[in-house]
């Protein structure tokens, strides 16, 4: 999983199928969003699939990605981004069609969405933002939030389980591709996006990716990168491994 | 070919998606509609439907499948749901991002009876909810048909006016209508000189665009950019950032809707126009009333039938009430449609009696009576 030889355009600042109009983006300084979004913007441009791409981008802070690129782009309802995108590529498998959540979306109001796609092997890919935290609305506890974690609606510590997604679907569908990458390993997460998109191109069914994201508003940790990338790196890889399932 | 057919209200929908020109259901099963599901079902499966491409696909609930037919529109595909009761109010979550965007989705909505689970057998209690559900200001059109050959025709018309004047579009009809076994004449759109308005992706329309989406969606709500090949990228949001771009937003939504509205908008009157009691029904409702005008033949009573419920006839209204000493207002709800007439009828002054009979039917001998009770 962990690729470290550089492609040739990795020192781009942007993937070609940015929108740079849209730039600077909207996200706060040091969130995670932009960088899986970069990944998933050059590994578009290696599959030269631009064209064919419909991106559908669910509410939380997932929504300020609507913009983001030279794609055709579809805002939908919180959770609701999973089935937008199914019936899109039922209706036009020509697409390449993805749903961009956050782990909110994916996990608590969109879960019953998310495993039902799955079961039914739709053929789009799901990209899962985790960073363990609700952030658009002011930090309280997700699915995703690790126990004991105090969070604006746990103030008390977080749940003592959390949901561990990739498993879950894998219990639902054998053939699904799914993987976790994270965002300080840009050049694995790209690689692991351009396999997943290419499992749809391929017709080859239900693709997930889950990221794990850094959200140093909500973390507590703006202005101490060193602090959030500890927690990032040390915490939630341990609960949360980075890998192909 | 036109030919008279012998079918349930269910298969009738089904057999008008088809004569649509429909190519994809999304929905999730619940009695009284579950059979347009069926229909469509075996319809994807048949040979003719493999030919044509159709999509049937039964989601995990009426939000998913709110949302998948949204995406089936976004495809540019003429695509509908079938739904009813609690499965309506599931489907609001993806009617408010419809009338938000004017994406033209299709509800069949077959009433049952309400509030909460309730019966599974008939009212007209989802009229609030069809007009003005959701957190928007009610921009979607809403079709009530009385009989079953009307479940035929306008179960047509709201593919074509949906795509025409992208809004969202309900057939209201209820589970009287969806499970009644009756005559009905089929019939293709060509035969009868109809043209469909035809649809247009929303997303991955590589052709030229022979609708801008400038001429569709609310301004604040998409930019439209060119690539490096001058390919144009369309992006599309339903969350604003400023009150302004709301205002803006529920205005041009407001302003095309008035304008659709001149066209849209269709009623009927029935019965001798000097006759001095007029009766607002609506649905399977005003049909009871056209049996009890025929039954008395007196010409004590007449009729004023909105057929569309949104846009509401409120002029035609007005003026049908012109002479009318008294109006009775009968639904099987209790004050949904008559919050809409006497809001269309404020300051006639003109004599109002409600008879409201929620989640159960009226007969068109208890209309007689409602009738002559009031003939004084």
């Amino acid at each position: 999983m962990v690729e470290t030889k550089m492609p040739p355009d990795a020192k781009l600042a942007f993937p070609k199928c940015v929108r740079l109009e849209s730039k600077p983006h909207l996200f706060c300084p040091g969130c995670g969003h932009p960088e899986v979004l970069k990944a998933l913007g050059f590994a578009i441009d290696e599959l030269g699939i631009q064209k064919r791409v419909a991106l559908g981008v669910d509410i939380g802070c997932s929504l300020l990605a609507w913009d983001f690129f030279n794609l055709d782009t579809i805002e939908t309802h919180h959770g609701r981004t999973i089935p937008t995108m199914v019936g899109f590529k039922r209706a036009k498998p020509e697409g390449v069609a993805i749903a961009y959540v956050g782990d909110g979306g994916a996990y608590a109001i969109g879960m019953s969405h998310l495993i039902n796609a799955a079961i039914r092997d739709e053929n789009i890919l799901v990209i899962v933002v985790n960073n363990g935290v609700y952030a658009m609305t002011g930090g309280q506890e997700a699915p995703t939030t690790l126990p004991g974690t105090r969070v604006k609606t746990a103030p008390c510590g977080a749940d003592r389980h959390f949901v561990r997604a990739p498993e879950m679907i894998r219990n639902v569908n054998p053939n699904a591709y799914i993987a976790r990458g994270i965002t300080t390993i840009q050049v694995g997460l790209r690689k692991t996006l351009k396999e997943a998109l290419q499992h749809q191109v391929e017709n080859g069914g239900f693709a997930f990716v889950e990221v794990l994201s850094q959200c140093p508003m909500n973390w507590g940790t703006l202005g101490r990168p060193e602090k959030t990338f500890e927690y990032l790196e040390k915490t939630m890889l341990a609960a949360y491994p980075v890998k192909k399932y | 070919m036109a030919e008279k057919k012998f079918l349930m209200g269910n298969e009738i929908l089904g057999q008008a998606a088809r004569a649509a020109g429909a190519r994809a259901f999304y929905g999730y099963p619940i009695t009284p509609s579950s059979e347009i599901a069926h229909f469509w079902a075996k319809e994807a499966c048949s040979e003719g439907g493999q030919k044509d491409d159709l999509v049937f696909l039964q989601a995990e609930d009426e939000i998913g499948a709110g949302f998948m037919l949204i995406g089936g529109i976004l495809a540019g595909t003429r695509s509908f749901t079938a739904t009813a009761g609690p499965g309506h109010i599931l489907m609001q979550d993806s009617l408010a991002m419809a009338e938000a965007m004017r994406l033209p989705c299709v509800y069949y909505v077959m009433q049952r009876g309400g509030p909460s689970t309730s019966t599974v057998i008939y009212s007209q209690q989802e009229v609030n909810l069809a007009c003005f559900g959701g957190n928007g200001n009610g921009y979607r059109i809403v079709y009530s048909p009385s009989n079953l050959q009307e479940m035929f025709d306008y179960g047509i018309r709201v593919f074509d006016v949906a795509w025409k004047y992208r809004f969202p579009t309900i057939l209201l009809g209820d589970g009287m209508l969806a499970k009644t076994l009756g005559e009905v004449e089929t019939y293709s759109v060509g035969e009868r000189g109809l043209v469909m308005a035809e649809p247009e992706a929303y997303m991955l329309e590589r052709s030229p665009r022979k609708r801008p989406i400038a001429d569709i969606m609310p301004s604040p709500e998409f930019e439209v950019r060119a690539g490096e090949d001058g390919t144009e990228y369309d992006c599309y949001r339903n969350c604003l950032n400023w009150e302004e771009e709301a205002l803006a937003v529920n205005e041009e939504t407001k302003d095309a809707f008035v304008k659709a509205a001149e066209e849209v908008t269709e009623w009927e009157e029935y019965g001798q126009k000097e006759s001095r009691i007029l009766v607002v029904a609506h649905g399977i409702v005003s049909a009871g009333v056209k049996s009890a005008i025929d039954q008395m033949g007196t010409g004590e009573a007449r009729l004023f039938r909105p057929i569309t419920l949104r846009p509401f006839p409120e002029r035609q209204l007005r003026e049908a009430a012109v002479g009318a000493d008294r109006i009775i207002i009968a639904e099987s709800a209790d004050n949904q449609l008559g919050r809409i007439v006497k809001d269309a009828l404020y300051g006639s002054g003109i004599d109002i009696v409600e008879h409201y009979r929620p989640s159960i039917s009226i007969l068109p001998e208890e209309i007689v009576g409602l009738i002559r009770s009031n003939a004084d």
